[in-house]
């Protein structure tokens, strides 16, 4: 039981930084139907800019709460021009051509993010600063829990809370739900649909971000390389809660990430990837909608 | 000038020359049906004066200004609204949501916009009832119902239908149109295509039918309802208009 209760502890703060994740996912697909495989890439990229300002350019000594800020708030602008680049000069030229054309790209792109990565950062593993957060924590009964994950996961449920509350409480959320709805009868409300699709690229690039900063902090070392499976888990999470459904993934999110610790826990860390596409596969093939269902209504 | 001039509209889909030079205008506070067969090209010509569709040439001119070219969301803006073909309201969102989307261009006005959508739930009181009910939910006349206030909420000048009677009962076909007069009355120009000849030319001020993208006939809508030739292809036998 004890154990149990440690591997959900972990389980539900790794699974946080992949609900992040997922809901770039889901706002894209939402509302233009594609899959931005970048946006495991774009997480990576987050956690490097968030890196070189800590380490490289030393924020790690500056007063905690400014060097946490600074780490965050930057890399999650960055990251979201990244994304804006991608959508404008990869993305929309392909916009209304085949669906296939748009997919390759994307994939093209996650491949591109990791290169450009490699060539500005290295192929090294590079450290976080271990000391910046107390290692500290509580102990729950049985289950020790550090602060570092409560704050992390704190930071998560945050991002996540004022993403919906924008989605469901403005107009430009409003507007963001209408077009997984009908693009052309949004633009005669008055709406900019393009603006609104970049505004998609920003937000799901900042939740990326964000997560890649959690990351590196969590795990305290980042390499070029990590969008990659980070990227996967985190479309199988989008997929598993119902891909388009904001809900839906950050729920799907937290059972890959229980899925994987309990994995890693109970039978061996060399199983949580076959695991987790397994669950994939079997969504697909049993349950393409996801648990929520796809809440997108068709387009078409 | 009147308010609203199309002239000489060539519209394209791929080869297809849909719209082969349509003019019409729409004067102040008139209302102004379009009529014709299926695919004469009614539905193209209002997204080709709304903005959703690019004529290859022609312009169209609304308050003396050429709008071709201009953004779709833009044309919104300048008071031209559209009720598409289909109703096409936000499924997902609530009956409200879908309002508050009509008033998108002055989000930031929040009385401006509680006082159109007072006046919205005035005009259709169903409406008012189900406005935390999702969209997707509403009969098929109150979907109509919701189409036509959410392009109301943007106050528009010229108020573009698109088939609003399509799929309901007479009765609720009749309510509509009536409310169409009404808004009409209140001001507001109505462009308004329609296969219910009848009803629609009881309503309008003039007429124009389009018959494979070209305008055959015009003129006042009294006139034209009495017309053999409209008579014959669209007020007689029912089931000429039916056999699609
Ligand atoms: N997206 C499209 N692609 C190709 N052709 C189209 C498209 N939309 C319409 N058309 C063609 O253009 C012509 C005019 O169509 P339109 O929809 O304007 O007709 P309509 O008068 O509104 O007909 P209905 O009364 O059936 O709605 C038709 O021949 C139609 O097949
Ligand atoms: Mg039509």
């Amino acid at each position: 039981m004890g154990a149990f209760l440690q591997y959900t502890v972990i389980g539900l703060t790794v699974g946080s930084f992949y609900a992040l994740v997922a809901l770039g996912y889901t706002i894209v697909y939402g509302i233009i139907r594609l899959i931005n495989f970048a946006q495991g890439d774009l997480s990576m990229v987050g956690a490097f800019i968030g890196w070189t300002l800590l380490v490289s350019l030393g924020f790690q000594h500056l007063p905690l709460w400014l060097a946490l800020i600074a780490a965050f708030v930057i890399p999650m602008i960055g990251t979201a021009l990244v994304n804006l680049g991608i959508l404008q000069f990869a993305y929309k030229p392909l916009l209304h051509k085949s669906l296939w054309a748009i997919l390759i790209t994307a994939l093209g792109m996650s491949l591109f993010l990791e290169n450009a990565a490699l060539q500005v950062w290295g192929p090294s593993i590079n450290a976080y600063p271990p000391s910046m957060l107390p290692s500290s924590g509580f102990s729950l009964g049985p289950v020790h829990v550090t602060f570092l994950q409560v704050a992390l996961f704190l930071t998560s449920l945050l991002l996540m809370a004022g993403l919906y509350a924008f989605v469901h409480g403005t107009m430009i959320g409003t507007a963001m739900r209408a077009l997984a709805v009908d693009h052309d009868a949004a633009r005669l409300m008055g709406i900019d649909v393009d603006q609104v699709i970049r505004l998609a690229f920003v937000l799901g690039a900042m939740l990326a971000a964000a997560s890649g900063v959690m990351i590196g902090i969590y795990y305290t070392q980042i390499q070029f390389t990590m969008g990659f499976l980070l990227g996967l888990r985190a479309f199988t999470a989008a997929v598993l809660g119902g891909i388009g459904n904001i809900p839906g993934a950050m729920v799907g999110g937290m059972l890959i990430g229980l899925l994987e610790s309990y994995t890693a826990g109970y039978l061996s860390g060399k199983w949580e990837t076959v695991i987790v596409f397994g669950v994939l596969i079997a969504v697909l093939v049993v349950k393409p909608t996801g648990i929520f269902g796809e809440r997108v209504a068709e387009r078409m | 000038m009147a308010l609203l001039e199309v002239r000489d509209l060539h519209v394209f889909y791929g080869n297809i020359e849909a719209l082969k030079g349509i003019s019409l205008d729409a004067e102040e506070g008139e209302i102004v049906a379009i009529l014709g067969g299926n695919g004469a090209g009614k539905t193209t010509t209002l997204r080709t004066i709304s903005g959703l569709l690019r004529p290859r040439t022609g312009t169209v001119t609304f308050q003396g200004r050429n709008i071709v070219g201009v953004a779709a969301h833009a044309i919104v803006g300048l008071g031209l609204g559209h009720v598409p073909e289909g109703r096409r309201i936000f499924t997902i969102l609530s009956v409200e949501e879908n309002l508050n989307l009509g008033a998108y261009l002055i989000r930031s006005q929040g009385a401006l916009l509680r006082a159109r959508k007072a006046a919205v739930y005035q005009l259709f009181p169903r409406l008012a009832e189900r406005k935390h009910q999702l969209a997707g939910t509403l009969s098929g006349g109150e979907q109509q119902m919701l189409a036509i206030g959410r392009a109301l909420m943007s106050d528009p000048k010229v108020l573009m239908l698109d088939e609003p009677s399509l799929g309901l009962s007479p009765l609720l076909a009749r309510s509509v149109l009536k409310t169409v007069r009404e808004v009409a009355n209140d001001g507001t120009t109505v462009l308004l295509v329609e296969q219910n000849a009848r009803q629609a030319l009881a309503i309008a001020d003039r007429a124009y039918v389009i018959e494979t993208g070209r305008i055959v006939l015009e003129g006042k809508a009294s006139i034209l309802a009495t017309d053999e030739r409209v008579q014959k292809a669209y007020l007689g036998g029912f089931e000429a208009m039916t056999s699609a």
